[in-house]
């Protein structure tokens, strides 16, 4: 009897306590399935060798998302061959910013050579579930897809040159050494994730 | 007859008058449009957020590059002409991309903002975004609302929608 009226007080406190939106580090992510900008379906669970995941959050407009372009492919040059995949994911509403429309994407991963995925969440489903909140923003995952770091990919949006701290980077070297990662949450300043109107 | 010199002097001493009215208004609006924004350092910025004040603080956190930023920059300059408890302060977020200051003046300028504008001359945002609020992740735009009597603060992240400011401000007055 107790342990019953226990159940429902837990019950009431739990259905009273708000809906978390967002991974938090140590969270399992779950797996998605967006169209790429060459026009096929991708989900992480292609990639079965991937050692692990760098899930960027990006657009075309974002001019913290223009200065971090080259730092991206650079990150997929040097991580790709060691099985850690980026993947980029554009979850900008285009009726709210016409820059990042699904043919804009294209035209951008060409001019760019992007030799990763760069994938479009028309619904910005991925984008609520993942807690994401600007652009660019990391979420490092374990092949697992546990996730091991949220945040920024260095401290200098402004000069790659200048950065003395390359957060992503020391991330992913840790986890591929097999080191506890130093880094788990960082902040940075960037554009808002245009979402749609509710 | 005895009129007429006087009523000469009149019309050359009137005509000094106006000019120095002329480039009296002239003065005041130039002082009024162009406004220089301040650049500050977060000790600054934080002694701003902590200091009692008689009145609530609307601080918008906003960058030139930011186009939903502009978009809602009318709210906070129509706050800073009409509702006297509130002390709306623009904190530009420019300098971290691009140290030039000259391209917010020149926007300051350009738009005629009244508000006041601060610069925040800061780089490595991940050791001091959490200063300014915990909640913040750092994407722009964002506001804060701070009643400094009573410590309460709401802080909304993304754009603001028309009549919201007056309800936050409600909200953290009462």
């Amino acid at each position: 009897m107790k342990s019953s009226l226990l159940m429902i007080l837990f019950a009431l406190l739990w259905a009273g306590s708000p809906v978390k939106e967002g991974y938090e580090v140590g969270d399992i992510a779950a797996d998605f399935t967006l169209k790429n900008v060459d026009g096929k379906m991708v989900s992480l669970g292609d990639f079965k060798s991937a050692k692990g995941f760098i899930v960027i959050f990006d657009c075309n407009t974002c001019p913290y998302s223009k200065a971090y372009s080259e730092r991206i492919i650079a990150l997929n040059k040097k991580y790709a061959p060691l099985e850690y995949q980026v993947i980029a994911i554009n979850p900008n509403d285009p009726s709210k910013s016409q820059g990042d429309s699904f043919e804009e994407m294209v035209k951008v991963a060409k001019k760019k050579g992007y030799n990763f995925p760069y994938l479009a969440d028309e619904s910005q489903s991925v984008a609520k579930t993942f807690g994401a909140t600007n652009t660019p923003h990391v979420f490092i995952l374990t092949k697992d897809l546990k996730v091991s770091y949220i945040g920024a990919i260095d401290d200098n949006a402004r000069n790659a040159d200048a950065v003395t701290k390359k957060y992503v980077e020391d991330v992913v070297d840790a986890m591929i050494a097999g080191k506890p990662v130093p880094f788990t949450k960082t902040k940075a300043i960037g554009c808002g994730i245009k979402w749609k109107n509710v | 007859m005895l009129q007429l010199p006087d009523h000469n002097f009149l019309i050359i001493e009137e005509r000094p008058l106006k000019t120095i009215y002329f480039i009296l208004l002239l003065l005041i609006s130039w002082s009024l449009s162009a406004q220089k924004a301040e650049l500050i350092k977060l000790k600054g910025l934080e002694k701003i957020i902590q200091s009692p004040s008689e009145h609530i603080l609307v601080i918008n956190f906003w960058a030139t590059w930011c186009a939903p930023c502009i978009k809602e920059l009318p709210y906070f300059e129509k706050l800073n002409q009409e509702n006297k408890n509130a002390e709306v302060i623009l904190v530009s977020m420019d300098y971290d991309l691009d140290p030039n200051i000259e391209k917010v003046n020149k926007f300051v300028a350009r738009k005629k903002l009244q508000s006041r504008v601060l610069i925040l001359a800061e780089s490595d945002p991940n050791s001091w975004i959490e200063k300014i609020d915990k909640r913040w992740s750092g994407a722009l735009p964002a506001t804060l609302i701070i009643n400094t009597k009573t410590g309460k603060r709401e802080l909304i992240q993304g754009e603001l929608g028309d009549g919201q400011l007056e309800k936050l401000i409600i909200k953290v007055t009462n």
